[in-house]
């Protein structure tokens, strides 16, 4: 492990490389290794989303009706049974698929998509450009990082060659069920701990850039929110990520080596005892998975939060309102997200004491939660505001995540939380935050660096038609999902029409589906903007935005090295309007 | 490294910087699996504890005292190369490395011994939490050796001097870390 770079190495503005793989593959520039990202985690979240396709249409039709004519398949379902064969003859899907896809599904989307999106992406593409730094600390151990994340991701989705397929235990994959169950779990664990040895050495990387490299005059209380944002995601990462892979190294060995950290004593399994020595505790794989998982969620969100507050400063023409207030809660929300996880297990028999407490870390937790949102709103007041592209993600990501958060208080509190888990409730209350709210971020923050990534902006009415057809439709699928879930509809079913008190929700489950065809038509217009504006784009200068922070003061794109000259930072990131000055925006290196 | 040292907006260099960072990653790794073990340890009715006798301590107490004194002789080295006392320095790097190895030849003789013995990785879950937690330890000293050796023949090469010994440094600290992790596991599967 190269912990310990070169100080040359750091990219200096010289030593540019010049054959084609060193420039655009075995990069070690950090823009370059933020595009790697970009397009890798984008085609994975389209793979998940592909999964999920398919299980909305299972879920819309879940299982032959009484009159159903093998002769007489739509379009649709003949060309989905034919394509998959034995797994879901006459369209209708094997019950371990299911399971296999929905294991596969959020495994993708978090690990693999949302995090290596928002994360490694933006953060490697923005977060040296916004301190003025010329790259990564160490750059070198900035590819490898993305090189283990790509065999990572790779590794994952092989496990379909697995005997029996994906892992089929759920993205938690909770023991017992997980060290019985086939192969395709071995291979989960396995990568899993590549994609956290990946993730390490990103976070180690992100902490150390931030601290060290910060331009003259970038201050720790003139970083841009995004910055902070990228800092306390990375050291969530950093040291709740090492405890998943504990977790993952002994389910793996229970697995293949014949321990039993996770097996108790004399399981049944089938009609026979499981062949272990037996003695060990399911509950502690539930302690381990969610002391990471439960920052994970977080991880997900920081860099949302962050995107928003940068967009919504340039395109208000105003200065955040409670800059320090909104820095102050992200350190916090860091700080309380590692004393929430139990709330994700109140069901496991815990003492009613213990309950209690995790309550209490809870709500206290949406404190600052709520905070932040507060200013971000607040920030709106008496801006002039422009409605481009990103903004209307931005703003969107505004109510969508105050549903996520709202939903999330009901799950808080153990009491309703016995009724409320593992419903489609839960479903509906995660997705209202990473879906309309991180992932929307997300698409916002594409729209907003696009210009200085390739030099041109994408196109605003294509972006309009993306934006509209995005988040309308995740409202069809996300809040019919609060409804079901309250009326008891079980997650992770196949079939939930087995269960009779779920049938007056069924119909929900068509409406959603459409609503997720109109998603993905949606995703058209996003493609061909992002591939078209490469070379038909308007031309953006340096600052299209007319925008404060570092990343606006260097070419677009940034030449290798980022800084003509090494930039020198006077005031904080959000200088807009301000009294007397010749523009509205006062970029942070423009000297006095 | 001096000049970059003079470059990094905390004044601390990127290496050392980094190395902690790294460390603080590696507490929560080893601290995950310690809790595990501390948890079942006191929670499960099914943890037999091997007896003393069969777990060997005088032989792990020398090898405990292997270690320490393999990371004194690496806070030796590094007060060489600050007075660029090379000849030292290589000396002292080489005893750390020898007490790494000895560490290593020790304790592959008390895994074989402990394997027929009968305390295996499956037998039961002392046993599969002996050879994790030792095993991912052992992990950590031979990636520790490698890192050493390197800094071996870089340095003799005359890649450091008084004024350039970052990665000795936080190679050093990584080392102490190896053993203080040694220092909590030794009693925790030995002694208690
Ligand atoms: C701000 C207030 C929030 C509260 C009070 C809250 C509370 C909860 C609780 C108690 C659960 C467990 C429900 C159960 O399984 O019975 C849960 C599940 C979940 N939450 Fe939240 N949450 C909040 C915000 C968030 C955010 C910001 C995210 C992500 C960006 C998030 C993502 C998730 C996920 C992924 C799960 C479900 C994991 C699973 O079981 O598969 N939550 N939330
Ligand atoms: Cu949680």
């Amino acid at each position: 492990m190269d912990t310990h770079g070169h100080g040359h190495d750091a990219g200096h503005g010289h030593g540019e490389p010049t054959s084609f793989w060193r420039k655009y593959v075995f990069s070690v520039d950090h823009k370059v290794i933020g595009i790697q990202y970009l397009i890798t985690s984008f085609l994975f979240l389209l793979v998940g989303f592909g999964m999920m396709m398919l299980m909305r249409y299972q879920l819309a039709w879940p299982s032959p009706p009484d009159d159903f004519d093998p002769e007489k398949m739509s379009l649709v379902r003949s060309t989905i049974a034919k394509i998959f064969g034995d797994k879901m003859e006459y369209g209708f899907m094997r019950p371990d698929f299911y399971n296999q896809l929905g294991a596969m599904h959020g495994t993708i989307m978090i690990f693999l998509g949302v995090v290596p999106l928002g994360v490694a992406a933006f953060g490697n593409y923005v977060l040296p450009l916004q301190i003025g730094a010329p790259d990564m600390a160490f750059p070198r151990l900035n590819m490898m990082s993305y090189w283990v994340y790509l065999v990572g991701g790779i590794v994952m989705m092989s496990s379909y060659f697995a005997p029996d397929g994906f892992p089929q235990s759920g993205w938690t994959s909770y023991a017992p069920l997980s060290i019985v169950a086939p192969p395709g779990q071995t291979v989960w664990c396995i990568a899993m701990v590549i994609i956290i040895t990946s993730s390490l050495l990103g976070s180690i990387n992100f902490i150390v850039t931030t601290l060290n490299m910060r331009a003259k005059g970038m201050t720790l209380g003139r970083m841009p929110v995004f910055v902070w944002a990228q800092l306390v995601t990375a050291v969530l990462l950093l040291l709740a990520f090492p405890v998943l892979e504990a977790g993952a190294l002994l389910q793996l060995l229970d697995r293949v080596a014949g321990t039993s950290f996770y097996i108790p004593k004399d399981m049944m399994y089938g009609s026979t005892v499981f062949p272990a020595a037996g003695g060990g505790n399911p509950i502690l794989w539930q302690h381990l998975f969610w002391f990471l998982a439960h920052p994970e969620v977080y991880v997900l969100l920081l860099p949302a939060m962050g995107i928003v507050a940068e967009i919504i400063a340039t395109n208000t023409r105003k200065p955040l309102f409670g800059y320090r207030e909104i820095v102050g809660s992200m350190v916090l929300i860091g700080i309380l997200s590692f004393v929430v996880w139990a709330h994700h297990m109140f069901l496991s028999g815990m003492r009613t004491s213990l309950a209690n407490l995790f309550v209490t870390t809870t709500l206290t937790i949406s404190v600052p939660s709520v905070a932040v949102l507060t200013c971000l709103l607040l920030s709106l007041r008496g801006g002039a505001i422009r409605f481009n592209t990103p903004m209307l993600f931005a703003l969107a990501f505004l109510p969508m995540f105050g549903i996520g958060g709202l939903t999330g208080l009901p799950l808080g509190f153990a009491p309703t939380d016995l009724h409320l888990h593992d419903t489609y409730y839960v479903i509906g209350h995660f997705h209202y935050v990473v879906a309309p709210g991180s992932l929307a971020a997300l698409m916002g923050a594409t729209y907003y660096w696009y210009p200085k990534m390739f030099g041109r902006k994408m196109n605003e009415t294509l972006g309009k038609i993306h934006f509209w057809m995005t988040i309308v439709p995740m409202n069809f699928i996300f809040f019919p999902m609060l409804f079901q879930g309250m009326w008891g509809m079980d997650r992770r079913l196949a079939d939930p029409t087995l269960q009779w008190h779920n049938l007056p929700v069924q119909g929900w489950s068509v409406i959603m589906l459409f609503a997720a065809c109109v998603l993905l038509l949606g995703q058209i217009p996003f493609l061909w903007n992002f591939f078209w504006s490469l070379r038909h784009g308007e031309i953006a200068g340096e600052n299209p935005w007319n925008a404060t922070t570092l990343e606006w003061a260097c070419p677009s794109p940034p030449p290798h090295g980022n800084f003509v000259t090494p930039p020198e930072v006077h005031r904080g990131p959000y200088e807009y309007s301000v009294p007397g000055h010749k523009t509205d925006y006062w970029p942070q290196d423009e000297a006095a | 490294m001096s000049t970059q040292v003079a470059e990094t907006s905390t004044g601390i260099s990127h290496a050392k910087l980094g190395i902690w960072t790294f460390l603080a990653s590696e507490i929560m790794l080893f601290g995950g699996l310690v809790s595990a073990y501390v948890i079942l340890r006191s929670g499960s009715a099914h943890m037999a504890i091997p007896p003393r006798e069969m777990m060997g301590v005088p032989l792990a107490t020398f090898n405990t005292f292997a270690l320490i004194t393999s990371s004194v002789t690496m806070v030796l080295a590094l007060a060489a190369i600050k007075v660029n006392d090379m000849k030292r320095f290589a000396r002292f790097i080489g005893m750390t490395i020898g007490g790494g190895i000895l560490f290593l030849c020790i304790k592959s003789y008390e895994y074989n011994h402990k394997w027929h013995e009968g305390i295996t990785l499956s037998s039961n879950l002392f046993g599969s939490f002996y050879y994790t937690l030792t095993g991912l330890h052992v992990i950590h000293v031979i990636g520790g050796i490698l890192l050493l050796l390197y800094i071996l023949v870089t340095g003799l090469n005359g890649a450091y001097d008084a004024h350039n010994h970052e990665r000795v440094e936080a190679a050093g600290l990584y080392w102490h870390f190896v053993d203080l992790v040694w220092v909590i596991l030794f009693p925790i599967l030995y002694l208690l």
